[in-house]
């Protein structure tokens, strides 16, 4: 590949920017509801025009997820989705659609595979980016170290309660975009908009360029479109991930989610101007 | 050498720090700032020293076991945390963790527990201040400490059971910090060992090391009481252990010895061992020994004593471990058992499950120990675990 993870990034949020329209990140864990039928999914997403993915490395522990993530990864690692097996989901995604896909776990899969070796194998399978939900950029140094020596990017967050000193110590690590947390919470569904998404960008807006991406609480297009509007783009995992935990096949999953991707992106693609 | 303090990143070491979601890291910070401005405040002193006297009932006393000393061969005292009121040394943090609760203005506070006494301290200290307390404890918990769960409620708190994994003290901590990162707001988690992000492993060992500071003073050298040879504690998440181990690591002439629950026995891989058996990684927000499998998934611990059955440890107890500061063992459930029988009819005392395990290590080593001066940390009372040792035991 001539491109780095990075630049694929940095092209994906610029051409965005350039039509005026925000992108569609969904997640969903790898190996759910299979290995193969996971890779299925991801396609079927990517043709109802999804614009990159997460793909979720399973974790036992997982801080700031809630129960329908949670449950999500409890099945794949019960079906031994091991990181490696995570990672071959990653290079099949990638393969399959095309599209930037960054890998999303947490801190201690990471420490145990050694932080190099780690983004060496994300890299090498293929995707562009890594996000570590309980990885504060305080501690994130040695992983950024590790992805600019991969040629990827490092993913850090930012929340509604994130003050101006961390906001600037965040924005001075350098991300390949800001995770900006929607909600004062774990992942999963809400019924409200909400109301941090336009507070939070400006005060990102004043400081850096930085692409800018919604998630947690962002379920339906509706919450989507208010997203969108405020960013460049939008992750919806919880509502994708509980369609494939309830679905009786892994085909009406398939169908379900390019139904329910192609609402996502009529909202999200839509011009913001 | 001992760490007045974590560094400026909240490190003990290469132990510690704060591997938490962004949105818990302005709490985070919160609570170190009104941590600090508190321990440096008299006033704040002042209520704590009030309530650690009349309310608690500190100092604890220290207990010449005689009988059972003169049996062993040597001379065992005991550090009666079991008497401090709820029956457990987790009083002194949750009521200290309470006041800084009012100090920062927030009306909730939520805990995790293992065998139910911190949720019990917590629940306490929650009614004397009129704070609202959500308690969160693994099913299986709920299962074998019964009456601790009624306890709770009849203080005012809610008992929410946790479903997610073993159903353990490591489940329920995982969803008190779940609580936190949607409740950060108006919500102080009152964290119930010297585990978690930073600040909480350095603000809970500062709540507990009373119990060592108290010790110093009740044995002191002068007549008929000898200074310690050798101290044992517990260790699960570390609390007591560090509260008892602090004032005197790195002093030379005491040995300090963390016992571990070896659970069905190590070689089983049914137990609670982090620091004899675990290798370093990041649960529940620190970085410190733990449970794990070679893809760095958190292992589910194992142990008789609900209070030990946890993969992790406080970091500080990691690195005394490589300091060599103190000695880490480890006991097995059945040793466990037959030292919580013999205290209680050698002298009158029964002992928490975990505070049995320091005792069960000391009988098992008594021959080396021989006319030494030993301490206990009795963090606990057992009156909680009869019931369940009556159904396995007798």
């Amino acid at each position: 590949m001539s491109e780095s993870g990075i630049d694929r990034l940095a092209s994906l949020f610029a051409e965005a920017r350039a039509e005026g329209r925000a992108v569609l990140l969904p997640y969903l864990t790898a190996g759910i509801p299979s290995v193969d039928a996971s890779v299925e999914l991801f396609k079927a997403m990517a043709d109802a025009g999804a614009d990159g993915f997460e793909v979720g490395i399973p974790y036992a522990d997982p801080l700031m997820d809630g129960p329908v993530i949670m449950e999500a990864g409890e099945t794949a690692l019960a079906r031994g989705v091991t990181v490696a097996v995570a990672l071959e989901v990653v290079m099949r995604v990638v393969e399959a659609t095309g599209k930037p896909v960054l890998a999303m776990t947490y801190v201690n899969p990471v420490l145990r595979r050694g932080i190099d070796t780690f983004f060496g194998e994300v890299a090498a399978a293929g995707a562009c980016g890594v996000i570590i939900a309980d990885l504060p950029a305080d501690e994130a140094e040695p992983f950024t170290d590790a992805a600019r020596a991969a040629g990827i990017g490092l993913v850090l967050f930012v929340a509604p309660t994130t003050d101006d000193e961390r906001l600037k110590t965040i924005l001075e690590a350098d991300p390949a975009f800001v995770y900006a947390v929607a909600e004062v919470g774990v992942t999963g569904e809400r019924d409200t908009t909400s109301v941090n998404s336009a507070t939070l960008a400006a005060r990102i807006r004043e400081r850096s360029n930085v692409p800018i991406v919604f998630g947690v609480g962002i379920s339906t297009p509706a919450q989507a479109r208010a997203a969108a509007r405020h960013g460049d783009g939008v992750i919806v995992g919880t509502a994708i991930v509980r369609k494939v935990l309830e679905a009786s096949s892994a085909d009406v999953a398939a169908e379900q989610l390019s139904a329910f991707v192609r609402a996502l992106c009529a909202s999200v693609h839509s011009n913001n101007a | 050498m001992r760490l007045e303090q974590p560094d400026g990143r909240g490190r003990f070491g290469a132990y510690g720090g704060a591997f938490a979601p962004e949105t818990l890291m302005p709490a985070l910070a919160e609570l170190e700032s009104a941590f600090v401005d508190a321990w440096a405040d008299p006033a704040f002193h002042r209520d704590l020293e009030r309530l650690l006297t009349t309310y608690v009932g500190r100092p604890t006393p220290v207990y010449h076991a005689e009988r059972l000393s003169e049996e062993l061969g040597l001379h065992l005292y005991l550090k009666r945390e079991d008497l401090a009121h709820t029956g457990a040394h987790k009083i002194n943090n949750t009521i200290a963790q309470v006041l800084l609760t009012t100090r920062m203005g927030k009306p909730r506070v939520i805990a995790e527990t293992g065998a139910g006494q911190h949720g019990v301290a917590t629940a306490t200290a929650c009614a004397l201040f009129g704070l609202d307390c959500v308690v969160y404890m693994g099913e299986k918990d709920i299962e074998r400490q019964a009456l601790n769960v009624y306890r709770m409620r009849l203080l005012g708190a809610e008992v929410i059971p946790v479903t997610s994994g073993a159903g353990t003290l490591k489940d329920a901590v995982s969803a008190a910090l779940r609580d936190w990162v949607a409740s950060v707001g108006d919500t102080h988690y009152v964290i119930g060992s010297v585990v978690g992000p930073h600040p909480f492993p350095w603000m809970v060992r500062e709540f507990q090391k009373v119990i060592g500071e108290e010790l110093r003073n009740q044995l002191d050298g002068s007549p008929g009481s000898p200074t310690p040879d050798i101290i044992v504690a517990p260790v699960g998440g570390g609390s007591n252990a560090m509260g008892i181990f602090y004032p005197y690591a790195g002093d030379e002439g005491v040995r300090l010895v963390g016992v571990e629950a070896a659970g069905f026995g190590i070689r089983t891989g049914k137990h609670g061992a982090s620091l004899g058996e675990g290798s370093p990684g990041v649960l529940h927000g620190a970085m410190t020994y733990l449970l794990q499998d070679r893809h760095g998934q958190v292992l589910e611990a194992h142990s008789i004593s609900a209070g030990l059955d946890y993969p992790g440890v406080g970091p500080e107890h990691a690195y005394f471990k490589d300091e060599g500061l103190v000695e880490y063992a480890s006991v097995t459930d059945d040793d466990a058992v037959v030292a919580f029988h013999r205290l209680s009819r050698t002298e009158g005392i029964i002992p928490a499950l975990e505070s049995a395990h320091g005792l069960a290590w000391i009988v098992e080593h008594a021959a080396e120990l021989s006319g030494a001066t030993v301490v206990l940390n009795l963090s606990g009372r057992g009156d909680k675990d009869v019931q369940q040792v009556a159904a396995m035991y007798d």
